[in-house]
């Protein structure tokens, strides 16, 4: 598996592939996209760096411990959830801001948040999975 | 939330826990000290409940509510009235006292923060218990009791009998709990009362049901576990493993009396009947007298007054059994007098064990000069305890006796019950209120002498409260028992009491005989204490032993039957899975007569065909396969071959999905096998062959067929329309499956993620399991990286 054309490329692939990913976990609101999708390919990118460079090259680069970052998309999923308590409508309303940053209209809201939940447990739910699959003398 | 007048009831109930979130880092900032500051949050719930007792004690109620799950009828509703405003005195006027003694007795020790956390929850659950109205409510504090009991008992953990203990608390007490949410619900069921105020209003509401004597066991098994009854007294004694301080709170004031209260509560309604009149003496009746036998038996101070609070818990419930009124005037004032007499004598027996360094009744003599105070406090409380003037102990033994002779006169097992277990009760006062302090010193593993402020205020308080409430007998009766009793008969009452009885009569004599009883059995004591320990020793077994044959029965019983089901082995598992799979699609299909009719050759453009053609060829490459990782790598074709007919067909996320699920399931199929040591090839014999194949078509086909019926039934496009109506307008977003997952069915998204999240950890401890000499090889080895670690440091 790690010919020497794999490894060099790897990197740049796994990069490439997690900007793409959060380029379909954004624009999923409208276009085909979203967290689960995007999650899934960033999964992918951060287990082809694996293959490619070693699992603890992967450990380093994404600095938590993957489940670590699915625990914080379940919470961020939960939180997102709670702001609609606070006028008075039910668990989950969405919530929407339209914020002008640099002259330009940014909408916000809470399924924006909510769906980077969805895409963080996805990610650190599989890498997870995926890199103590790869690491052979893991314990 | 007002802070004033009934409607601070939610606020009174709810400080503790803020108290709780508060209490480490006090703690933390004041060390001990932190008790002060932090004692202020019961003594102001005292004032409140104090400043409503004029008003109880006028005959107003009060029901403050808040709607909780309107959909099911459940408000989060208090009731205060009479009883209810006595107990919540109790808790909080004797838990700011615990609260000091908790700073005293456990200064310095690393978690008193915590200890002191876990108390104040445990102190705004039990309020909640005792002013709970809606029944919901009620329970949902009455569990919290336990599990808060289970965290205080358990507080020393690094001990194998604190963990033993706790655990034997919460089983027994969870367990009635169970019963008891059982009994509720088919109250409500029953009646469609779901709260107390209204079910005591109703009268015969619950008496005239034909399930009443199964709501009424059922909410018995919830108070006699709770208050430790014969024969689920055993935890009790156990919990004794706890601090000081939660023995003095929980174990004889408050927790235990749950069940008291439970009882006396439900009494208007549950009450007086032939079942009632009967289960509830006898238990109680076997209770008082087992307890103070058991008591007589201990040289441990804490054991002695732990197995007295059963005998008392057992007095309580057997006065409550009868429903005469009298008797139910005595259970009351025996439940205000027992609450701060065992209260008192329970921190007396911490504040000897922490400064002389024993509880062993037979190793401590002669402190009374060494600790004067405490052991004034002791012979007050203990005075009380005997029943002796002028103390509330006294007056309630003399409406209790007055109680259950002046009834009908005829029950002489009761009145005989309740003058042994009496006179017990005064030789276990005396032997812990006169034998630690009196007689020649004897050296003790501590230098005794007087413990701080911290520990004897409680102690001194609370008996001197006994005292008052005797000497101001009058007040005592119309402000706090006249209400109670009321309360309890479930009809206004107005209890007249007073400290000097009004004639001699048969209350007088019974109280005679109980002390002359009591003196002649304190003077033989270590003769009954040593027959006492022969004769258990003779019977051998008890309830104790008993629960851990259960739990033991119950773990072997677990592991056999998991062995059975779970043997192991990964073909059996998925045979298993696949053969219910398919029956569960080819048994309904046929035996409903819904196989789909056959279809027509669908018309397809060439493209399609050829998609479909790649499919195909992925299965059969599977199929002849030679190596494993071929098979896998091909299975990985058919489904991005499905992953184009999505595309082809308008359903670009779903494609693009399918693509990366196909992707990852390869690569982390792939994975598996390389860490699953499996031979590269597949061979099996034709038997196995044939049987799997069989199961595996069986699964294809039933889906197939399934899928082929589902579509042709008539599409309701109701959703869809509402979505794609909707989801421009109310979620502002174009992609109609995005606004699904994360907005219209949000919840049900945030579900799966979890399942996700669970699904990673679950396969996350799986890959890391290891076999038993494998773990411990790699053990070894990372001792022996850090000590030779370690060497090369001592080395530079």
């Amino acid at each position: 598996m790690r010919t020497v054309i794999f490894r060099t490329i790897a990197p740049y692939l796994a990069a490439l592939m997690v900007l793409f990913s959060i380029f379909v976990l954004l624009r999923g609101h409208n276009e085909p996209g979203g967290g689960f999708i995007g999650g899934l390919i960033a999964a992918s990118a951060f287990a082809i760096y694996g293959i490619g460079c070693g699992v603890a090259a992967v450990r380093r680069a994404i600095t938590f411990h993957p489940m670590s970052i699915a625990a914080a998309g379940l919470f961020l999923g939960g939180v997102s959830g709670l702001p609609s308590l606070f006028t008075g409508q039910p668990f989950m309303t969405s919530q929407w801001w339209y914020v002008h940053m640099l002259g330009v209209e940014v909408p916000l809201s809470t399924p924006l948040f909510f769906d980077i939940g969805v895409y963080l447990v996805v990610v650190g739910a599989i890498t997870s999975i995926a890199l103590g699959l790869e690491e052979r003398e893991s314990d | 939330m007002s802070i004033t007048g009934p409607e601070a009831t939610f606020a009174a109930v709810l400080a503790p826990f803020a108290a709780a979130a508060i209490a480490p880092f006090a703690t933390r900032l004041l060390g001990a000290n932190a008790a002060w500051p932090l004692a202020l949050v019961p003594a102001a719930i005292f004032l409140f409940f104090a400043g409503l007792v004029p008003e109880v004690a006028g005959g107003a109620s009060f029901a403050p509510a808040v709607d909780w799950v309107p959909a099911y009828g459940v408000s989060f509703s208090f009731y205060v009235d009479g009883l209810s405003t006595l107990f919540a005195l109790l808790i909080s006027g004797i838990g700011t006292f615990i609260i000091l003694y908790a700073g005293g007795y456990l200064k310095g020790h690393p978690h008193q923060g915590r200890f002191l956390s876990f108390l104040f929850l445990f102190m705004g659950a039990m309020l909640g218990l005792v002013l709970g109205n809606d029944l919901i409510t009620l329970f949902i504090f009455w569990e919290l009791t336990s599990i808060t009991s289970f965290l205080l008992i358990g507080f020393d953990h690094l001990r194998a009998a604190s963990r033993r203990a706790a655990l034997q608390a919460l089983v027994v007490t969870g367990g009635g709990g169970l019963l008891l949410l059982a009994g509720f619900l088919m109250i409500i069921a029953l009646t469609g009362v779901t709260d107390m105020a209204t079910l005591l209003a109703g009268g015969d509401i619950l008496r005239e049901q034909a399930l009443y004597p199964l709501v009424l066991l059922l909410v018995l098994g919830g108070a006699f576990t709770k208050s430790a009854q014969f024969p689920f007294h055993f935890w009790l004694p156990n919990a004794m493993e706890a601090p000081t301080p939660v023995s003095a709170f929980l174990h004889s004031a408050t927790m235990v009396k749950a069940g008291v209260y439970l009882l006396m509560r439900m009494h208007p309604v549950l009450g007086d009947t032939a079942l009632w009149t009967t289960i509830l003496p006898i238990f109680g009746g076997i209770t008082l007298l087992v307890g103070t036998l058991l008591a007589v038996r201990q040289t441990d101070l804490k054991l002695m007054l732990a197995y007295t609070t059963v005998a008392s818990l057992g007095l309580l419930v057997m006065l409550t059994g009868t429903s005469w009124d009298k008797a139910i005037e005595g259970a009351v004032l025996y439940l205000l007098a027992h609450s701060l007499f065992k209260g008192a004598l329970f921190m007396v027996a911490g504040t000897i064990d922490h400064e002389a360094g024993t509880r062993d009744v037979t190793r401590l003599g002669g402190l009374r000069g060494a600790m004067p105070i405490t052991f004034a406090a002791a012979c007050l409380a203990a005075l009380s305890m005997s029943g002796l003037p002028p103390f509330v102990g006294f007056i309630a033994k003399e409406y209790l006796y007055d109680g259950i002779w002046g009834a009908s006169g005829a029950h002489l097992t009761i009145t005989a019950v309740a003058v042994i277990g009496n006179a017990l009760m005064l030789v276990i006062a005396a032997a812990v209120a006169l034998k630690p302090f009196l007689g020649p010193k004897v050296e003790t593993p501590k230098h005794a002498h007087e413990g701080p402020v911290l520990l004897y205020a409680g102690p001194v308080a609370l008996s001197l409260a006994g005292l008052a409430a005797a000497v101001m007998a009058h007040a005592t009766g119309v402000y706090f028992i006249s209400p109670v009793v009321s309360s309890v008969l479930g009809t206004a009452t107005v209890v007249d009491v007073h400290l000097v009885p009004g004639y001699i009569g048969a209350a007088l004599i019974l109280s005679l005989i109980t002390v002359a009883l009591g003196i002649v059995l304190y003077l033989k004591l270590d003769v009954l204490r040593a027959q006492m320990q022969r004769l258990l020793a003779a019977i051998g077994w008890g309830p104790d032993k008993g629960f851990d044959q259960v739990i033991a029965g119950l773990v072997s019983f677990s592991g056999s039957f998991t062995r059975l089901v779970q043997g192991g082995r990964l073909d059996v598992y998925m045979t298993l899975t696949f053969l219910v799979t398919a029956l569960a699609l080819l048994v309904p299909l046929t035996l409903t007569g819904n196989w789909p009719s056959a279809v027509p050759m669908p018309d397809l453009r060439f493209y399609e065909w050829g998609i479909l053609a790649i499919a195909v060829s992925g299965l059969i490459a599977v199929l002849i396969a030679k190596t494993r990782l071929t098979a896998i790598v091909s299975l990985g074709i058919q489904g991005f071959a499905v992953a184009v007919i999505f595309m082809l067909f308008g359903a670009p996320d779903l494609s693009f999905t399918q693509f990366m699920v196909e992707t990852l399931s390869v690569v982390i199929l792939a994975l598996v096998m390389t860490r699953l040591n499996l031979r590269p090839r597949d061979h099996r014999p034709l038997v196995p062959r044939v049987v799997q194949g069989t199961i595996a078509l069986g699964v294809g086909v039933g889906l197939a067929a399934l899928l082929m019926r589902v579509t042709e039934l008539p599409f309701d496009r109701s959703l869809s329309d509402f979505f794609e109506t909707y989801s421009r307008t109310i979620a502002h977003g174009r992609n109609i499956v995005n606004v699904i997952l994360v907005d219209f069915r949000g919840f049900d998204t945030f579900g799966e993620i979890a399942v996700v999240m669970l699904a990673g950890l679950c396969v996350l401890a799986l890959i890391r399991v290891r076999p038993k000499h494998a773990r411990e090889e790699a053990f070894d080895r990372a001792a022996g990286d850090e000590a030779l670690q370690k060497s090369g440091e001592a080395r530079l």
